[in-house]
């Protein structure tokens, strides 16, 4: 038996091994599959289901499903792609999305999937949350309207820091974000900026003080390359 | 060098625009397509338009629409935008998802207008105004496409002159319009 086997994605064959998921196979071989609430640093969430594929004429999140020799799996198809536009304008409306009014404009993995996927439109009735801004901490501004609840931040600091200072709480509409501390501010956590979880977010709900345009606007991680053509730059690295 | 497809048009495209709720830089943008705006005036004929200053719509091929919807007025003129038009356009943040205007849908538009105006400094009073031929605001701002049927949609803050350019002729010689990186942005 050879190290590496074989499946096939969209009709190409990726080499994976044992253990990988389809998501980690194919991102390592170049392949770009969407997603947001992955993170090669942490155990699989498969909240965000934007890596939804079919496998073997079955539905399945790709960062979760494990790679096996032989799957037949469909990515990048319209209806896929169509059905991911919609949970990412759904993502949309359910926050205070501004572009224009945010300093991570450009670096934001999810405005990045909506110009990859070529949403044009929100579509859905806004939902205008108001939610609090914690900015009460020194160095880490949190902007809860933004927050996607990817619960990388709460993996982040559970897994990395070791610290546990964040929390999912609430169901389905209600689930939002908490602070571990009495008075539920960051400021009387122990959260540090030198913590993983400050700089995990993949759009602006958790930012660094003072850093917001030390890289200028249109110099910015998805300004140049999008991020499936980063993606598929970055061949063999764990992504 | 700006081609547009050489058809026998027996007649101009007809296009009707307005600034809503806007600030009306999706409009300057629209002037920064620079001097394509004169193969743009060889095949297009402008309607109602901050352009023409024509007050209200005719039957237009294409209406483009900057802006969201945040008064009474807003209503008016975009419900006759979309009667008039075969075609509408939502052009640039505002008109797509509400933009920055609607950044006040998390305060309470009385309180807001009571903070702007009844709040004066000592000596100072002052009051809501309240003339008749102001339009009422409404209690939300809201996008375009949550008042009339919006058929294509161009985000941006605002969207860049060779955006709007390559949406507008996609449009009008007939093709799917389509905006990819990095001509498509939110910001």
């Amino acid at each position: 038996m050879t190290d590496f086997e074989t499946f096939l994605l969209d009709g190409r064959p990726v080499r994976f091994t044992r253990g990988q998921t389809i998501l980690e196979a194919a991102l390592a071989a170049g392949h770009y599959i969407p997603n947001l609430c992955h993170h090669p640093e942490f155990r699989p969430h498969g909240s965000c289901k934007l890596c939804t594929v079919k496998v073997n004429g079955r539905l399945g999140a790709a960062c979760t499903v494990k790679a096996m020799p032989g799957q037949e799996v469909a990515s990048d198809t319209p209806e896929l792609n169509g059905t991911r536009r919609v949970l990412l304008q759904m993502l949309f409306v359910e926050g205070s999305h501004f572009c224009p009014g945010c300093e991570k404009s450009g670096a934001c993995k999810l405005q990045a999937l909506a110009y990859d996927l070529e949403m044009l439109t929100p579509h859905f009735e806004h939902f205008y949350p108001s939610r609090p801004i914690d900015a009460s901490h020194p160095d880490v501004l949190i902007d809860f309207n933004r927050c996607i609840m990817c619960e990388l931040c709460v993996r982040a600091s559970r897994e990395v820091d070791g610290k546990n200072v964040f929390a999912l709480a609430g169901r389905g509409t209600a689930s939002h974000v908490v602070i571990n501390s009495a008075s539920g501010k960051l400021v009387d956590t122990d959260f540090a900026l030198s913590d993983k979880a400050a700089h995990v977010c993949p759009v602006g709900a958790i930012l660094p003080k003072r850093v917001g345009f030390a890289v200028p606007i249109g110099e910015r991680l998805y300004d140049v390359d999008s991020i499936s053509t980063q993606a598929e730059k970055r061949v063999g690295e764990e992504v | 060098m700006f081609h547009v497809a050489p058809t026998t048009r027996k007649r101009k495209v007809r296009i009707a625009t307005t600034s809503l709720s806007g600030c009306f830089g999706c409009h300057m943008s629209l002037l920064d397509i620079d001097e394509r705006l004169l193969a743009l005036a060889e095949i297009a004929e402008f309607d109602r338009s901050p352009i023409t200053d024509i007050k209200h719509c005719g039957p237009c091929d294409i209406a483009i629409v900057e802006g969201g919807v945040c008064n009474a007025e807003n209503v008016h003129v975009l419900r006759e935008l979309r009667a008039n038009a075969k075609v509408l356009v939502a052009l640039g943040a505002c008109a797509v998802n509400g933009g920055l205007p609607a950044q006040r849908n998390h305060v309470d538009v009385g309180e807001c207008l009571a903070r702007v105006y009844t709040h004066r400094s000592e000596g100072q009073a002052g009051a809501v105004p309240n003339d008749p031929e102001l339009p009422l605001l409404l209690d939300k701002v809201h996008p375009i496409n949550e008042v009339v049927r919006v058929d294509y949609f161009v985000p941006g803050c605002p969207p860049s002159g060779d955006a709007i350019w390559k949406y507008l002729t996609d449009l009008i010689d007939g093709r799917i319009p389509r905006l990819e990186h990095p001509m498509l942005h939110f910001d």
